[in-house]
């Protein structure tokens, strides 16, 4: 399973972002994405995900060779791919719990077992609950997190180490083949960001997920180890190198780049 | 609501709160047709279509009436005639009540054994799950088809306790007293020219006596179904509930489609006494050429508690405005609503809260979904008079548009003639997010799932208010209302 994105062009409300990126990502490879801030990387993420806001207007994005970009974001996350937001929006009145069913059960492929008159419903095509929870116990256990915490509404007043946790919990019952990682590490304190990196590093290891790591800092970094860095800047990757990129961008900063850039030109 | 409105209408727990497992009963999921069925039934008697006073006379003549309420009703219906029709609200223009038939009787006599009740009609009730339904929550079914209850029944140990829950027509016979000291008093002939029409014309209804102090620890549930074509139905319900009680009342509505309008308009009256706590639920799903037309008010004496819980998601046009009339000191009162209006549907809805005495309190919570070229209004009154010093009311008004025809209004109005009180007034109204909508399909979840993830959530403060069955079935009218309209 491999994520390739080519020559990929995005504007969003008539603003070119993306000019032109090409990566791949393989399964059981973990790459770094660092850029500033405003350098286009979340814009890279969700239209890899299909957010419809953001329009293509170049480029080919496949997965396992087959293109998504005709695919909404649900078929997307059926193939496989998922994305970890920076900023999980908040659904009043579903709970965790019936989300994360609900989730699971459409990605595992429940509703295709239903006949066609049974397709578009909320519950007619839900894993067994059993099977289901204790699934899930085994992930809240992995993942240090309250069984209580599945009570509370979707993301609907959770701190920024809450959010983090439960898109990783998403990230393990949905197993991905390729996870973006969009600034996880943001909201996150020192202990939090141990455990959720610990939780990536064995969710990769046990699905042999290729990983797309975006951040700003090279903070998380230090527990979730490149094996490729790449350094974007203005919508486009300009840099691509091995670990050892990041500690000459943490030492030089960003400003390197950008004089880099004006120099070569 | 306009100044004719102003007085004229008087406007008039799921055991936990995991909505999945509520979903995983529903996946033999049913559809609309399931409640469009119709079931052929040999009338035992069918009044001429249309008003008049020798309808209203052959309707108490066949009741066996006192004449109390054959006074009762032909008073009433001078007022019918008398009354303009309100001007503001729903279009009422296409309401012609000279096409319903205003009195069908389905079998001779009341049956009072599940056995002796008629196929036709047993197998209607089998088709709504009655039966189970009382089996497994309730303490007593009294179910009306038409005009007059064929069924019902009052578990022994209720009736130990001195409750009274029987169907209108045998306490009129066997309560006369107490029917003649309630009826109208919390909703006048004259309140409205539904009322009127109503009390002209009622047929069948229930009546619950709660004594004092007792606490009736399970829902009693009426189902109402309209089933003949052109029917007018007018049930009149009342609900006394003595110092210290406690009673929650359900009931569900449905009726089959037929291309001819039928026209609902009840009229349901409870009394709330000191210290006492009343609760009625209504999940009203009539299909689209009803006419839905209630006044519901409750009276509460002082520390009493009065809860409105009213569901609407099916009929052409309702008007509709549960109150609460606070009547004694710390008296509460709260409305909790929910309204989905699809294509072809208007719903002008509500709640008033009337403060008559100090320290009394209202909460108003409106929710209202409108999807294709459905309108969903929100019209609510709070009113304080002199002298209710320290009244609270607190309306909260939801809206949720899922497209750009579809449309929501709210009419508040407050009028307070005290100083000191506090009264507060919130509304949004939102449509889904694309933002909502791309996380949840970044999780595998398809745009139809997605929506209706966010509807039901929308919604969960109100479905958590109702007895697990009815949480179900209201899931279920939700996801019949979204069909078609996305995904």
């Amino acid at each position: 399973m491999t994520l390739e994105i080519r020559d990929l062009h995005v504007t969003v409300e008539g603003k070119e972002i993306l000019k032109g990126v090409s990566l791949v990502v393989e399964r059981g490879v973990t790459h770094a994405l660092m850029g500033p801030n405003g350098s286009g990387k979340s814009t890279l993420a969700y239209t890899l995900m299909g957010h419809p806001k953001y329009q293509i207007t170049r480029g080919e994005i496949l997965l396992d060779g087959a293109s998504l970009l005709e695919m909404t974001p649900d078929q997307r996350a059926r193939r496989g791919l998922f994305l970890a937001m920076q900023y999980p929006v908040a659904v009043s009145g579903v709970t965790l719990y019936s989300f994360l069913h609900a989730a699971t059960s459409a990605v595992r492929g429940y509703g295709d077992r239903t006949p066609a008159a049974a397709r578009g419903r909320l519950n007619a095509h839900l894993m067994p609950m059993r099977e289901f929870r204790q699934e899930l116990n085994e992930r809240l256990a992995f993942l240090q997190i309250d069984p209580a915490f599945l009570q509370r509404y979707l993301n609907e007043g959770f701190s920024g180490g809450e959010k983090k946790r439960a898109e990783i919990l998403q990230m393990a019952l949905l197993k991905p083949k390729v996870a973006i990682l969009d600034e996880t590490d943001s909201g996150l304190d020192i202990d939090a960001l141990r455990l959720v990196s610990e939780g990536i590093n064995v969710l990769q290891k046990d699905l042999d997920m290729g990983l797309l790591v975006i951040t700003h800092y090279q903070r998380i970094l230090n527990y979730i180890y490149p094996d490729v860095v790449h350094v974007f800047y203005d919508g486009r990757i300009v840099k691509t190198g091995d670990a050892k990129l990041v500690d000459v961008l943490e030492e030089q900063g960003y400003e390197w780049v950008r004089q880099g850039l004006t120099a070569g030109d | 609501m306009g100044e004719a409105g102003a007085d004229g209408w008087g406007l008039g727990e799921p055991p936990e709160t995991d909505m999945t497992s509520q979903h995983e009963e529903l996946r033999g999921i049913k559809d609309r047709d399931e409640y469009d069925f119709r079931t052929e039934i040999d009338y035992a008697h069918k009044s001429r279509r249309g008003i008049g006073e020798d309808v209203v006379r052959e309707i108490s003549a066949l009741k066996n009436e006192p004449q109390w309420m054959l006074d009762f009703r032909l008073k009433a219906l001078d007022a019918f005639l008398d009354m303009p029709m309100p001007t503001w609200g729903v279009d009422l223009g296409t309401l012609d009540f000279e096409q319903f038939y205003y009195f069908m009787r389905a079998t001779p006599t009341k049956q009072r054994s599940w056995d002796d009740v008629p196929a036709a009609i047993k197998d209607t009730f089998e088709k709504l799950g009655i039966p189970e339904a009382e089996r497994k929550y309730l303490a007593g079914v009294e179910t009306q088809m038409d005009s007059e209850s064929v069924y019902s029944s009052l578990k022994a140990e209720w009736e130990a306790h001195g409750i009274i829950f029987v169907d209108m027509d045998s306490a009129v016979r066997d309560h006369s007293e107490l029917v003649q000291a309630h009826i109208s008093k919390a909703v006048p002939v004259r309140d409205n020219k539904f009322a009127a029409l109503n009390s002209a014309f009622w047929s069948g209804g229930s009546f619950v006596y709660v004594p004092a102090g007792v606490n009736v620890e399970i829902p009693l549930q009426a189902y109402f179904r309209i089933n003949a074509q052109s029917l007018g139905q007018f049930e009149r319900t009342i609900i006394i509930a003595e110092e210290g009680s406690n009673v929650h009342y359900i009931e569900g509505c449905t009726a089959p489609q037929y291309t001819e309008a039928a026209l609902h308009t009840g009229v349901i009256e409870i009394f709330v006494k000191k210290g006492a706590h009343a609760r009625y639920t209504t999940i009203q799903n009539w299909s689209r050429n009803v006419y839905n037309l209630v006044t519901q008010r409750a009276i509460v004496d002082e520390d009493g508690l009065m809860e409105w819980v009213d569901g609407n998601l099916g009929s052409g046009v309702t008007m509709k405005y549960p109150a609460v009339v606070l009547r004694g000191p710390r008296a509460r009162g709260e409305v909790l609503s929910i309204a989905f209006a699809g294509d072809d549907q208007h719903y002008d809805a509500g709640a008033k809260a009337i403060h008559l005495a100090p320290d009394t309190s209202s909460m108003i919570t409106s929710k209202s979904i409108s999807k294709g070229n459905g309108r969903s209004g929100f019209r609510g009154l709070v009113r304080v008079v002199h002298g209710a010093e320290r009244a609270q009311s607190k309306v909260v008004c939801d809206a949720l548009l899922l497209d750009r025809e579809s449309r929501s209004d709210t009419y508040p109005y407050i009028d307070a003639s005290e100083d000191n009180v506090r009264i507060e007034h919130e509304a949004t109204v939102s449509k889904i997010s694309e933002d909502q909508l791309f996380y949840l399909m970044s999780r595998g979840l398809s745009e139809a799932q997605a929506s209706a993830i966010i509807i039901n959530g929308f919604l969960e403060p109100f479905v958590k208010e109702l007895p697990m069955e009815y949480a179900v079935e209201l899931n279920r009218l939700v996801q019949l209302q979204m069909e078609g309209s996305v995904g």
